[in-house]
């Protein structure tokens, strides 16, 4: 370790930063998008009609057995085939990971959702909201409240997923720093660094969880 | 004003309503008492059709609540409803629990709400509680937040399912007050409760319900001098042996 070079770091940030963007930018969009879609599918899996339960069933068992790597992979060649023009990586990628960690929020949402007891639903109702805003007012907000910790949880988990996209050469933080890797010759460091970034990032996010779970508890 | 007619009730193969008819005039106040499992929350929840009935007619001021089609959201904001675990919404303050109902389902301005809502407050002695959460408050605070609640949508009859048995028993008291006012000023009032005191006080008549069936509707005093069945009397010497 004699000659740990902390220059070549230091030269590339604003290179590595760039990565680090794009990794945040995928990670909020696709939480977003992903949540949305999730709780849609949790919604129609408790209250929908059959064809919509099963649907959901299906949807999220299948996401649930298919390695997300493979996904990315597959939207890739998919998405611009069925659109019939190119859409780049970062859309393809946008794609996969929100219909993949929609199947992972609609289980969390779905337990969110069965968590706010009969008697709250009965209040909402009784006070002359429809169900449909009963959902929206009294139900849906107290799920999301209830699953804070697990949906930010997951977040994490999907920040450090991000770093799959490689695979379809979008310069997120990862490829970033393996691409300086490779041309300057600095394994060792980059993917010291490269870790270290993560675990800073993705730990303060676990202290946070612990620190909201204990709110809740008080 | 509110007429139930022979009503029957399943929960799967579990008979728990059988027969059952009632009637409450505009301005009464009815107790319904019985034993634990004998249908009386069952009863009331379908009063605003939060449970359908499989059989039978409920007729809520000329409003046919089991009939298909009728708009059941604007039923139901007409009839109060407070129940024994309160079931404030915990995720909004005091006075925003009072305002929902106002500006969702009456389509109120947030000023005439918010107004009805403080005037409702200041009624239960909680004025003062208005930017709390429910979990903040007692539960005898919580519980008359409640009633404030039901009594925003101005509504033309309250239910209450056990209003004071999830209460501390130095909490009873100040919920029984707001409700025995409630009852002097004409509201008409169905009310499941084992509070035989404020049963003597503002009822008329008293519903006895034992498995499922109203075994015995009388005038209060008569029901607590000499009730008809042995299974009232038999509940009767239970619970006022307290
Ligand atoms: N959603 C439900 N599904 C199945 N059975 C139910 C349901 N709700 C109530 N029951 C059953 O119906 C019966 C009557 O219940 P209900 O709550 O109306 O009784 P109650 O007279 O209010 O009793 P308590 O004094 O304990 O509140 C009980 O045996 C109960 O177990
Ligand atoms: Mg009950």
């Amino acid at each position: 370790m004699g000659d740990f070079d902390f220059q070549v770091i230091i030269e590339s940030l604003p290179f590595l930063f760039d990565g680090l963007l794009i990794s945040f930018q995928l990670t909020f969009l696709a939480l977003i998008a992903g949540l949305a879609w999730g709780t849609i599918l949790a919604v129609m899996r408790i209250w929908g009609p059959a064809p919509l339960r099963w649907f959901s069933a299906v949807y999220v068992n299948i996401f649930r057995s298919i390695p997300l790597i493979l996904v990315i992979f597959w939207f890739y060649f998919l998405v611009p085939l069925l659109i019939g023009r190119p859409v780049g990586n970062f859309t393809s990628a946008l794609i996969a990971f929100s219909l993949f960690e929609a199947a992972y929020y609609a289980e969390i949402m779905r337990a969110g959702l069965n968590s706010v007891s009969r008697g709250q639903v009965y209040a909402g109702l009784a006070i002359g909201l429809s169900p449909r805003q009963n959902l929206q007012y009294v139900i849906l907000p107290q799920a999301f409240r209830n699953m804070i910790p697990v949906l930010l949880t997951q977040a994490i988990i999907l920040f450090q997923d991000t770093s799959l996209v490689y695979v379809v050469a979008l310069s997120d933080f990862m490829t970033s720093a393996s691409v300086v890797a490779k041309v300057e010759g600095r394994l060792a460091e980059m993917y010291l660094f490269a870790a270290l970034v993560y675990f800073v990032i993705c730990f303060s996010g676990s202290l946070l969880v612990k620190h909201l779970q204990k709110k809740k508890v008080a | 004003m509110i007429k139930i007619d022979n009503i029957d009730k399943w929960y799967d193969d579990f008979h728990v309503l059988k027969g059952c008819s009632l009637e409450v005039e505009r301005g009464e106040v009815i107790v319904i008492c019985g034993p634990s499992g004998s249908g009386k929350s069952t009863l009331i929840k379908c009063v605003n059709a939060l449970e359908p009935v499989d059989s039978g007619r409920i007729v809520v001021e000329e409003t046919d609540v089991t009939a298909r089609g009728t708009k059941l959201p604007l039923v139901r904001a007409r009839i109060g409803m407070v129940f024994q675990h309160f079931e404030l919404f915990p995720h909004k303050t005091v006075i925003e629990n009072l305002m929902m109902g106002q500006i969702k389902v009456l389509k109120r301005s947030r000023e005439a709400a918010r107004e009805k809502a403080e005037s409702l407050l200041k009624r239960v002695g909680l004025a003062d509680q208005a930017q709390k959460y429910p979990s903040a408050l007692s539960g005898g605070q919580q519980q008359r937040v409640a009633i404030a609640r039901a009594l925003a949508m101005d509504p033309i009859a309250m239910c209450f399912d056990e209003p004071t048995s999830a209460l501390d028993p130095e909490m009873i008291s100040e919920v029984l007050d707001v409700m025995v006012e409630l009852a002097k000023e004409g509201m008409t009032m169905m009310v499941v409760t084992h509070e035989m005191g404020f049963a003597r006080r503002v009822a008329r008549r008293v519903v006895f319900m034992d498995q499922g069936e109203v075994k015995e509707i009388a005038d209060t005093d008569t029901f607590f001098r000499n009730p008809e069945t042995d299974r009232a009397k038999e509940f009767l010497s239970k619970i006022l042996a307290h």
